[in-house]
């Protein structure tokens, strides 16, 4: 589904991704891992194609198709979804019109009509009732006053409802007490299936204790330095990052 | 107020909108009788004695003409405004048809006419009226129907054209016109007592709630004519009402001229509604043509426990001049000003409000937002002025501007007058840019750019457009991403 190959890439005018490869086949959960600084972030912009990262070297293909030549908005009708690390306030738009608009954009992209307010509504409903999230956070303005807790939960419910191919997740874990932990990886796993991916990025290793992950990676300076199964969260969580010797 | 007044607007509606770009700028082709250009003391004459005014009206206007010769054109707002040649509009146009001979019916209107108001969204027929709506479609300089009149009179309240107000109600048009914007006030209001030919009027007697939304429709539709409405509306102690205005014009080449007045008196009690959804001509991407629109509208909160409300959405014009006003002479009475400003291309807008306390306890609430695209200038005047004996005044204010791109300008010249210590005046202000981080989160979601822009600034203009009847709301949410056409790259 994802093939990463060889991949250089900028942040602004930094050069962060070195020599970055990466397979991710469908039905696939893979955790990334890896000190601050190291561009988890960098890699979850750069398959999402926010602009300031840019590739220089190497190639990403999805589901066949070069994913650095579409658009943003491309990607994200072909079923790219990003759980931003720190998800943006939009004052004055009101959650639930925000998400029917980015359902229908990605319907309309692929070539399928838009659905209206009161079909989108009893959908969203139904989402929320099996997320165990309230549904007052469908009427407040997108993420405007949200704990940090909501607003990964927020991100967390856009994706139950825009069903993406490829999910990727970035750090929707931190900040979170237990319960929403668990809420947040029921949401994973309620979407878990053979012809979805997800890529995790995540400190801890407790997520990974609700999520199962088929692999886990460590990033350090821009590199994969080491990949292996659970097992190598367990490590990193008992003994840092320094016996990798990045 | 609560979430289900939250105006949530349907997009598609939206983008059918936002495809047709200008769509009111056609031209009627309709015999008219236009007078030729210029003016003196004989083309005001000419039009008092095609209106068959009376004596005093007629004295009104020569004074009113005699000031304007002596005024300077006003030089202090942030605008070019290129020399007007006042020799060169004509100061009345009219249908041929309604000329000779006035409907009192709509049937009797031209076809041509009530096709160009369907054609504008604003059916006349009574088949299709829009429900709950009462229409006066004011035609160049004269009123050519008014809908529901019928049912408003059962009520007995009055709603019909200026014109018609002089002849069948002279003490009510004479004992108001002009207390709350005298002639000498301005330089375009001294100009508009002078020439206005029609607008509307509405009475609204004691204790009666308007039982429909009542609205003027104004088109320009002749070229070199200017239009020179005047609107006055009462309401009488303990009575309510709602009114909204919409205008729009033929694209053209050449700047028309409109410069109207709007005079609204609330007494004890009285609750007025003011709504405009300001759509003039324009001009082009080049800055070439457009209408250039110079408004004094003031309200005059007369009674205690009054109040009066404008809410404005400003998308067309070359230039806007227009500071809709409050008068807060009654004790308790309050005055709030909510406004929505965008300007494209090389657009120009300076607006505002003056709140003026004068009685005690009186409150007054500013909501100002502005959108500047391309080379466009956006401002914000205003005045908060509290009176000596007026304790315990109240204002906030908050001035947002919201830029998009880099050649245009946003600004903001509040000021703040206060005799008495007892006075709270708030301000806030925040100019800011669409953040590339708000740009990049709706496109990850799949929200290409426009529609994104749109969704934002729509977020923008929330505390505006949930103050709009929501028929308004549509329209108003339409007319803003049309005007946001090219707001991108
Ligand atoms: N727009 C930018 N311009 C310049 N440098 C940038 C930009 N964005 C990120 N960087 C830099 O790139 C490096 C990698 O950042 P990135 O956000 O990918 O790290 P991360 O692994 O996600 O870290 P964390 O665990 O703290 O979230 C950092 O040094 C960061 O400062
Ligand atoms: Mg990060």
């Amino acid at each position: 589904m994802l093939e990463i190959k060889n991949i250089h890439a900028k942040a602004g005018d930094k050069d962060i991704l070195k020599n970055l490869n990466l397979t991710v086949k469908p039905g696939e959960v893979h955790a990334i891992m890896g000190p601050n600084g190291s561009g988890k972030s960098t890699l979850g912009n750069l398959l999402a194609g926010m602009p300031h990262v840019q590739a220089t070297e190497g190639s990403v293909s999805f589901k066949g198709k070069d994913l650095l030549e579409l658009e943003p908005e491309e990607r994200a009708g072909e079923g790219v979804f990003l759980a931003f690390q720190y998800p943006v306030e939009i004052p004055g738009v009101n959650n639930m019109y925000f998400l029917r608009t980015a359902y229908n954009a990605q319907r309309k992209y692929r070539g399928q009509d838009g659905i209206d307010s009161a079909g989108f509504m009893r959908m969203v409903k139904d989402k929320i009732k099996q997320l165990h999230m309230k549904d007052d956070l469908l009427k407040r303005p997108v993420n405007v006053g949200f704990s940090g807790g909501e607003k990964k939960r927020n991100e967390v419910f856009q994706m139950a409802v825009l069903e993406p191919t490829l999910a990727i997740l970035d750090e929707t874990d931190s900040g979170l007490d237990i319960d929403a932990l668990k809420i947040v990886a029921d949401g994973v796993n309620q979407l878990r299936s053979e012809d979805r991916s997800f890529i995790i990025i995540t400190h801890y290793q407790r997520l990974l204790d609700y999520i199962e992950p088929d692999y886990v990676h460590v990033l350090a300076d821009g590199e994969i330095v080491k990949s292996g199964t659970k097992k190598l969260a367990l490590e990193l969580e008992e003994q840092g990052y320094g016996w990798l010797d990045v | 107020m609560s979430e289900q007044n939250e105006v949530v607007i349907d997009n598609q509606l939206v983008r059918n909108r936002a495809n047709e770009r200008y769509k009111e700028g056609f031209y009627t082709d309709i015999e008219s009788v236009t007078i030729p250009p210029g003016l003196n003391e004989e083309t005001i004459r000419l039009i008092s004695a095609k209106k068959k005014e009376p004596e005093w009206l007629l004295e009104y206007r020569l004074n009113a003409y005699r000031e304007w010769l002596k005024m300077p054109t006003p030089d202090w707002a942030k605008l070019k405004v290129p020399e007007i040649d006042f020799q060169a509009i004509s100061y009345y146009s009219s249908p041929k048809t309604k000329a000779e001979n006035a409907p009192k019916s709509l049937d009797e209107v031209d076809p041509k006419i009530l096709e160009t108001y369907e054609k504008l969204g604003v059916p006349l027929h009574e088949r299709e009226r829009l429900a709950g709506v009462a229409v006066d479609a004011v035609f160049d300089s004269v009123s050519v129907g008014t809908t529901f009149r019928k049912e408003l009179a059962e009520a007995g309240v009055i709603f019909c054209s200026f014109s018609e107000a002089v002849q069948d109600h002279p003490e009510l048009v004479r004992e108001h016109l002009g207390t709350v914007v005298p002639p000498r006030d301005n330089y375009f209001a001294a100009l508009n007592a002078a020439v206005f030919s029609d607008g509307s009027f509405v009475y609204i007697p004691k204790d009666t709630r308007c039982p429909m939304e009542l609205s003027t429709y104004f088109r320009i539709n002749a070229n070199h004519t200017g239009q020179f409405e005047r609107t006055l509306i009462i309401a009488e102690p303990g009575s309510h009402v709602s009114y909204l205005e919409g205008c729009t014009a033929p694209m053209r080449d050449e700047n028309q001229l409109h410069a109207a007045v709007v005079e609204l008196i609330a007494k004890d009690e009285a609750n007025i509604k003011y709504s405009t959804v300001q759509n003039w001509y324009p001009g082009d991407e080049d800055g070439k043509g457009g209408i250039y629109n110079f408004v004094t509208k003031r309200g005059n909160c007369a009674g205690k426990n009054s109040k009066i409300s404008w809410t404005q959405v400003e998308t067309g014009s070359a230039i806007t001049w227009k500071y809709p006003s409050c008068i807060l002479r009654g004790d308790n009475s309050s005055g709030e000003f909510y406004s929505v400003a965008l300007t494209n291309n090389y657009q120009q807008a300076d607006t505002g409000t003056k709140m003026i306390h004068l009685g005690k306890n009186t409150k007054s609430t500013i909501i100002s937002k502005g959108i500047s695209v391309g080379k466009s200038q956006n401002s914000y005047r205003g005045l908060v002025r509290v009176a000596k004996r007026a304790d315990h005044a109240k204002n906030f204010t908050q001035c947002d501007s919201l830029l998009i791109g880099k050649e245009c300008g946003a600004h903001t010249f509040p000021y703040t007058e206060s005799a008495n210590m007892t006075a709270q005046v708030e301000h806030e202000a925040t100019t800011s840019k669409i953040s590339e981080d708000q740009m990049n989160y709706c496109l990850q979601r799949g929200i290409p750019e426009e529609e994104a822009i749109s969704l934002i600034v729509d977020g923008f203009c929330k505390q505006v457009f949930k103050e709009l009847p929501m028929e308004f709301a549509v329209e108003a949410k339409a007319l803003l991403d049309v005007s946001l056409e090219g707001a991108i790259g």
